[in-house]
């Protein structure tokens, strides 16, 4: 057997079906054998597109991404992809061909030490120079990439490993066991956090992303129901419970939802799950809630007292967490009593409202309330970067489970169309929904051809205002509206783009036409765009002004025209 | 800033330097020294990091360290009792008159003279950083042509 097909059994025997890849000259032999297995590939037209789609399908799926590259250029495309997944703890395992051996370190065509750029971007990598460290280096890596914290790994197979042969028959995997996260006294502790708990007035449950990757919907949704206490979420924790009436407050942060944000900066506990306090939630880390008691659960023990300071550090993933906390609450019968946090909570969410001002002009809020209230069968929603995500984290309601998914902590413009092929892909015979802008849809917008070809039920709410809308906002309010580069002033037609890809496409010029083009599109099978001719000016509020606490937002209160800044 | 000594033991693979010298280079942390060797176990290598910090970012760098793959123990052994080692070679201008002053210097410090030029002498000493240091101030007088010296190697005393 050659390394080749030491590889490719070696991710049928894990259930890889699905793979997307671009070929190239060190990965021939590769692709060779992978034509011949049952594995499906899935061509991109950048690689770029394949990175960010093995992305989109493991955050859909919650299996593994894996995507094939060439050496060189091939490998280098993948990179922004690589730290899109790694900050968002994506489980990834990326495979590029290298030159072979021999020819490395010698400038070779199409040579470049991707294990080197990838170093700071991967949770590890690899570069097999022989044959026999393959096995063992594929296990391993397989496991690394899912552990823990997941994250993407990345295995450079030089040529000649591909096409050398041996005898694997015989080889024995190390079942070795890896540094296990957790650490004792996690019971000991719980009695302390349930001690902290019961005392509290205004105790408050922030949910980040871990919460998804522990898979922990269950019980997170029977700890509140048990406890009552109220759930504000970050980006990426968007959705782990239902954001209608009496669910999640939403999210908070520099963009987060009036109510969310007063609540964080009030409460007097705050259970923070599988989240990394990024400065977009917490403004200046050194001032973040000073006189709040916060207990961070994190499966990462280099994530606790890294942004800010805890008094109750827990290292433990947010499934087992809730379950043992859960467990201790029931039984010592610990009732809690939040009417009054809850009567001010919701007094906020009356008094501020998320709005957004009216006028003849489409505004991309509309839209998205728009497409949320026609498309009932919980669609997967994904989205790429900008105003437009932030509108959607804001008006939104997610439903379902893995359900929403997004650049939360890179900020990948392009991400989106690319990610939301491969969430179709992961999930056949559901429905996505994809909103994008002007900016990000031009970054990848050759996939279109993938859709096209798959006939993927992907509707792509294509969000045009003519330029880069967060760009411009800040130039607005930072820069004295002098909009440097950020403002599109050519551009191609969108709808004949679409339709030069085979992807059918319609247009809404008016607010009106919103409601029978959205229902349109929603009803045709395969893939669609809709492009939205929105109002340029609109801007994503409340927002937070970088650097500032929670409850200094600036918006529009209280029915006045103005922005001011509450509190 | 207070400087903190950390023995990490790492599996003996390719690329495992890279990975924790590129750690510290992407968190924004600074290694004073760092000095690798394989220990008595083939497939296991000892580096003695020396590490400025506050107990902040010693926190984060033992912990960000831990999650590296290859990483296998990391101990900070700033705080205890342990025996600490530089190497130094400096080669020092030395004529006739010079030469004989020079030799009592090294005798007190107990150092070798291991090659002997015309001009200059090379010596050779090893010690903690204290003496190391007095050892190349004693000899800045006389002319220093030529310094290297390692990174510090520590061991904790007694069993433990």
């Amino acid at each position: 057997m050659n390394g080749a097909e030491y590889i490719v059994r070696f991710l049928e025997k894990k259930g890889v079906d699905l793979v997307f890849g671009y070929p190239g000259g060190a990965v021939l032999f590769l692709y060779d054998v992978l034509g011949r297995s049952s594995i499906q590939h899935i061509l991109t037209r950048h690689e770029q597109g394949a990175i960010h789609a093995a992305d989109g399908y493991a955050r859909a799926t919650g299996k593994t991404g894996v995507c094939l590259a060439t050496s060189g250029p091939g490998a280098t495309n993948l990179v922004t992809g690589i730290a899109n997944a790694n900050l968002d703890s994506v489980p990834i395992l990326a495979i590029t061909g290298q030159v072979g051996v021999e020819s490395i370190g010698r400038d070779s065509f199409q040579e470049a030490d991707i294990v080197g750029i990838t170093m700071p971007i991967t949770k590890h990598n690899y570069l097999v120079k022989e044959l026999d460290n393959l096995p063992e280096a594929l296990e391993e890596a397989w496991q690394v990439a899912r552990e823990g914290r997941p994250g993407p790994v990345l295995m450079d197979i030089p040529k000649n490993v591909f096409t050398g042969t041996a005898d694997f028959s015989e080889v024995v995997l190390s079942t070795r066991k890896h540094k296990i996260p957790f650490k004792n006294g996690l019971a000991r502790q719980l009695g302390r956090i349930t001690e902290v708990l019961k005392k509290a007035q205004k105790p408050l449950l922030f949910a980040g992303g871990g919460v998804v990757s522990a898979g922990a919907w269950e019980e997170l949704e029977d700890f509140t129901k048990y406890t009552g206490i109220p759930v504000v979420t970050s980006l990426m924790g968007k959705g782990v419970i239902p954001e209608e009436e009496g669910g999640s407050l939403g999210m908070i942060g520099m963009h987060g939802k009036p109510a969310a944000n007063l609540a964080l900066s009030q409460c007097d506990v705050l259970l923070a799950l599988g989240t990394r306090f990024s400065d977009r939630v917490t403004g200046n880390p050194q001032h973040f809630l000073a006189d709040t008691c916060i207990i961070h659960v994190d499966i990462d023990p280099a994530e606790l007292f890294k942004n800010v300071r805890v008094e109750f550090p827990v290292v433990s993933d947010a499934k087992k967490f809730l379950q043992m906390l859960l467990q201790v609450l029931r039984e010592e019968k610990v009732s809690f009593a939040l009417e009054p946090w809850l009567d001010q909570i919701k007094a906020w969410a009356k008094e501020y409202p998320l709005t957004f001002s009216q006028n003849s002009l489409l505004k991309p809020q509309a839209v998205m309330r728009e497409v949320a209230r026609q498309a009932v069968n919980q669609p997967i929603v994904v989205t790429d970067v900008g105003q437009h995500q932030m509108f959607v984290a804001q008006h939104y309601p997610v439903q379902g489970r893995r359900n929403f998914i997004t650049s939360g902590g890179l900020g990948t413009m392009g991400f989106g169309l690319p990610a939301a092929m491969g969430a179709a892909l992961g999930r056949p015979g559901e429905t996505v929904i994809l909103f994008t802008g002007d900016g990000g849809f031009q970054m990848t917008v050759q996939e279109l051809a993938v859709m096209a070809e798959y006939q993927l039920p992907v509707k792509i709410f294509l969000i045009n205002n003519s330029c880069l809308g967060m760009v411009r906002q800040w130039q607005e309010l930072f820069f004295n509206g002098h909009y440097a580069h950020s403002l599109f002033t050519g551009g191609p037609d969108f709808i004949k783009l679409a339709e030069a890809y085979g992807v059918k496409a319609w247009q809404i010029r008016k607010p009106e036409e919103t409601k029978e083009i959205v229902s349109k599109a929603l009803q045709h099978t395969g893939p669609v765009v809709v492009e939205c001719l929105v109002d340029a000016g609109e801007n994503v509020l409340p927002m937070v002004p970088p650097g500032g606490k929670p409850s200094e937002m600036l918006g529009r209160w209280h029915g006045e025209a103005h922005i001011s800044r509450l509190s | 800033m207070v400087k903190h000594t950390l023995a990490v033991l790492v599996e003996n693979r390719p690329g495992v330097l890279s990975h924790v010298a590129g750690l510290f280079a992407r968190r924004g942390y600074n290694i004073e020294s760092l000095v690798v060797g394989e220990t008595e176990d083939q497939g296991v290598s000892r580096m003695t990091l020396v590490v400025a910090g506050d107990e902040r970012v010693i926190e984060q760098v033992t912990k960000q360290l831990n999650k590296q793959v290859e990483v296998i123990k990391i101990q900070d052994i700033t705080n205890e009792e342990t025996v600490d080692r530089q190497m130094l070679l400096i080669k020092v201008s030395a004529d006739q008159a010079a030469r004989q002053e020079i030799l009592q210097l090294m005798e007190i410090f107990r150092c070798r003279i291991v090659d002997i030029g015309r001009r200059s002498l090379i010596i050779e000493a090893t010690g903690d950083e204290g003496k190391i240091e007095a050892i190349v101030q004693s000899l800045r007088p006389f002319g220093i042509k030529e310094l290297v010296r390692t990174g510090k190697v520590s061991m904790v005393r007694g069993v433990k």
